[in-house]
């Protein structure tokens, strides 16, 4: 054994932190498991796009069917996806949109003066139209009583809470899984007396992080190209901005939850105890989903959720799809999501460097705290 | 091997390291010092304190009181890259092939990809993995497994080299590969210490010693200033004429006899000289030698 390279300089921790991201990146893409979940929620994805644009285009094949008068005809000139129907006055508009034979109708005089037209609807925000209509006009709804759940918002904060949750789980679960199979193996006191701790847990944080936002941009990609291909212009302004805002919040919403999974894990000893430390986070992390379903149309609760950091990446882009949210509300939310998610990184890494050597037995709460 | 200009100068040195568990002192003031170059065996019984020590030796577990100082100054976080480990509980990454993982820790210690991989398979060759690169770690027996763990360890080229039960598990062969690495190592200017149950490897191979029992040190130094302590005047006659004149020499206790053969313990030096010289008249003498102490006899001695 004969060799002419010189013992080199200590590495750099980005270097080092790089390195450990690089080999979680490289050990998960080798995983079948991992590839087919993936390749299964994609085809997953673009099948209910696809489906959506199936329906929607029987639905309407030649647009949303308006009611317009011969005053208000101009504010829908040059819009495409519309199936418009002029009429002789506001009150046969009205009766069109009563009788469900149009899903709105434009009428003359406005609360809001920048306008000269109110939109009618019978009971749902036609949020397609309102999108299509430059600004946002007054709305009117005949039967406000009877807010039936628009099932399109089912579906989008389902699969905002869905997307969320499995996303979460499974890079979640993996960086806890990895962090005891080093404890178990003891693999962790030969990585440890070659770069810091924390630097083993940077690196672990990262490599899930980017796995994860990998898989997100994916599906988010499958979703808005699905949605251009099957020509739902509509729903795709509409969702392109909650979209982009889902992606920013899973990021740090994400760092957030590895760090956690990450301390947690480095608490117990053995594959079988995982659950014992983690359960308590998975909790945090199903809530969103089991809130969206039950109260997307509780615009309390959704207001809260996406002010609340671990719901805020569901929330939040659910709120600003149904027009609920001011422009300020996404950065505010964002603000605290980062304020907490650096309070979640500074514990975990407390209690991962306290946890990580001690084997054996579950180690308490306040011992890792305390250290 | 080249030899690192800041290699051949690398000395650990422990001191005063006490360590209690709950109240019960697993380690009482324990000191003693790997020299460089050499290779430093640290034997004990089971829960005798061995692991515990070197864990604390290499910083990946805290000690109540004591110091443990690399050429004089504490030993720091940058100091402990430049320390090979390979811990008692077996640990390598199961899902990693052995090429690629060794080649992995390397590149943790600094190494570019390309340095980390060449050295990464020469080692694993020279340990005789060179079949089972592209091998996953788990798919190896554990005799293997040890082999890479063991390649883990030296990888990095570390001055300093703590090894605990290295020689476990392997086959009479690999335990010469090995203990030839070793070798090799401590040669290039490296302090190894290494624990063992195996004191036949441990007395082969060790130049210095150091014995551990109940959480203290029972003895240390050379291997032979050890055996020169624990010495007796034991000697061992092997002549082509009858013993038997032995036992009415004075000054000697015959223990053993069967024709020109006999283990006798004599009073002193002369008296062994005097028996040699009576043998010597009597008839052809095949061989005479002092009985130097076993490090299992010197062991027992000390440990008790």
């Amino acid at each position: 054994m004969s060799t002419s390279t010189a013992v080199p300089s200590r590495p750099g921790e980005l270097h080092s932190i790089w390195l450990v991201a690089e080999r979680e990146i490289g050990s998960k893409l080798r995983s079948k498991a991992f590839v087919i979940s993936t390749a299964v929620l994609i085809v997953a994805a673009l099948a209910s796009v696809l489906w959506g644009g199936f329906t929607a285009g029987t639905a309407s094949s030649s647009g949303i069917p308006v009611a317009v008068t011969a005053q208000t005809q101009s504010d829908v000139s040059g819009l495409d996806g519309l199936e418009v129907t002029v009429v002789d006055s506001d009150d046969a508009a009205r009766a069109l949109v009563a009788d469900g034979t149009v899903d709105a109708a434009l009428v003359a005089g406005s609360s809001d003066s920048s306008f000269d037209f109110t939109v009618v609807v019978k009971d749902s925000v036609p949020s397609t139209l309102l999108q299509m209509l430059s600004e946002t006009p007054p709305v009117d709804r005949i039967d406000p009583g009877s807010n039936a759940a628009d099932v399109l918002r089912y579906f989008i904060a389902l699969a905002f809470g869905i997307v969320f949750l499995i996303a979460a789980t499974t890079f979640g679960g993996t960086i806890a899984q990895s962090v005891v199979e080093e404890k178990q193996t003891r693999v962790v006191e030969i990585l440890i007396s070659a770069i810091p701790v924390r630097a083993l847990l940077a690196g672990k944080v990262l490599g899930n992080t980017i796995l994860a936002m990998a898989q997100i941009v994916l599906l988010a990609a499958v979703a808005v190209i699905g949605l251009a291909v099957t020509d739902q212009a509509g729903v795709l302004t509409a969702l392109g901005a909650p979209i982009a805002w889902f992606a920013i919040f899973f990021l740090f919403g994400f760092v957030l939850l590895a760090s956690l999974f990450a301390a947690a894990a480095a608490m117990v000893s053995r594959q079988e105890d995982i659950g014992a430390t983690t359960t308590p986070i998975t909790m945090l992390i199903m809530a969103p989903y089991f809130l969206v379903i039950f109260f997307n149309d509780n615009p309390v609760v959704l207001t809260v959720m996406s002010y609340v950091p671990f719901s805020a990446p569901v929330g939040m882009p659910l709120r600003m799809y149904l027009g609920d949210a001011q422009w300020w509300e996404p950065v505010l939310s964002l603000l605290v999501l980062l304020a907490s998610c650096v309070a979640a990184i500074g514990l975990a890494s407390r209690i991962y460097q306290n946890s990580l050597l001690r084997m054996g037995a579950r180690v308490k709460l306040a011992e890792a705290l305390k250290g | 091997m080249v030899i690192n200009e800041k290699k051949g100068c690398t000395v650990l040195e422990l001191d005063g390291i006490t360590k209690s568990y709950g109240g019960r002192r697993v380690l009482d003031d324990v000191g003693f010092t790997v020299a460089p170059g050499r290779l430093t065996g640290f034997v004990g019984g089971n829960g005798a304190g061995k692991t515990t020590t070197m864990r604390i030796a290499l910083g990946v577990l805290g000690k109540d009181a004591g110091s443990v100082a690399l050429n004089g100054s504490p030993v720091t976080t940058a100091d402990r890259r430049r320390f090979g480990y390979m811990p008692e509980e077996r640990g390598l990454y199961p899902k990693m092939k052995v090429a690629e993982h060794i080649a992995y820790l390397a590149r943790l210690h600094g190494f570019s990809k390309a340095d980390a991989a060449r050295k990464a398979t020469a080692l694993l060759e020279r340990l005789g993995l060179g079949e089972r690169l592209g091998d996953l770690v788990e798919t190896l027996s554990l005799g293997n497994q040890q082999r890479a763990q063991i390649a883990a360890s030296l990888v990095h080229e570390p001055e300093v080299l703590i090894l605990d039960e290295p020689f476990s598990g392997l086959d009479p062969l690999a335990v010469d590969v090995v203990a030839g690495v070793l070798q090799e190592k401590a040669a290039s200017g490296a302090a190894v210490l290494f624990s063992s149950h195996q004191l036949d490897v441990v007395e082969r191979l060790c130049d210095d010693l150091v014995i551990i029992a109940s959480g203290t040190i029972r003895a240390a130094g050379t291997r032979d200033e050890l055996r020169a302590q624990h010495a007796t005047h034991r000697y061992e006659l092997v002549s082509r004429g009858d013993a038997g004149w032995l036992r009415e020499e004075p000054g000697v206790n015959v223990l053993d006899f069967d024709g020109g053969y006999a283990l006798f313990d004599a009073a002193d030096d002369a008296t062994a000289q005097r028996v040699l010289q009576g043998a010597v008249a009597r008839g052809d003498v095949a061989s005479f030698a002092p009985l130097r102490p076993t490090l299992a006899e010197i062991f027992k001695e000390v440990i008790q």
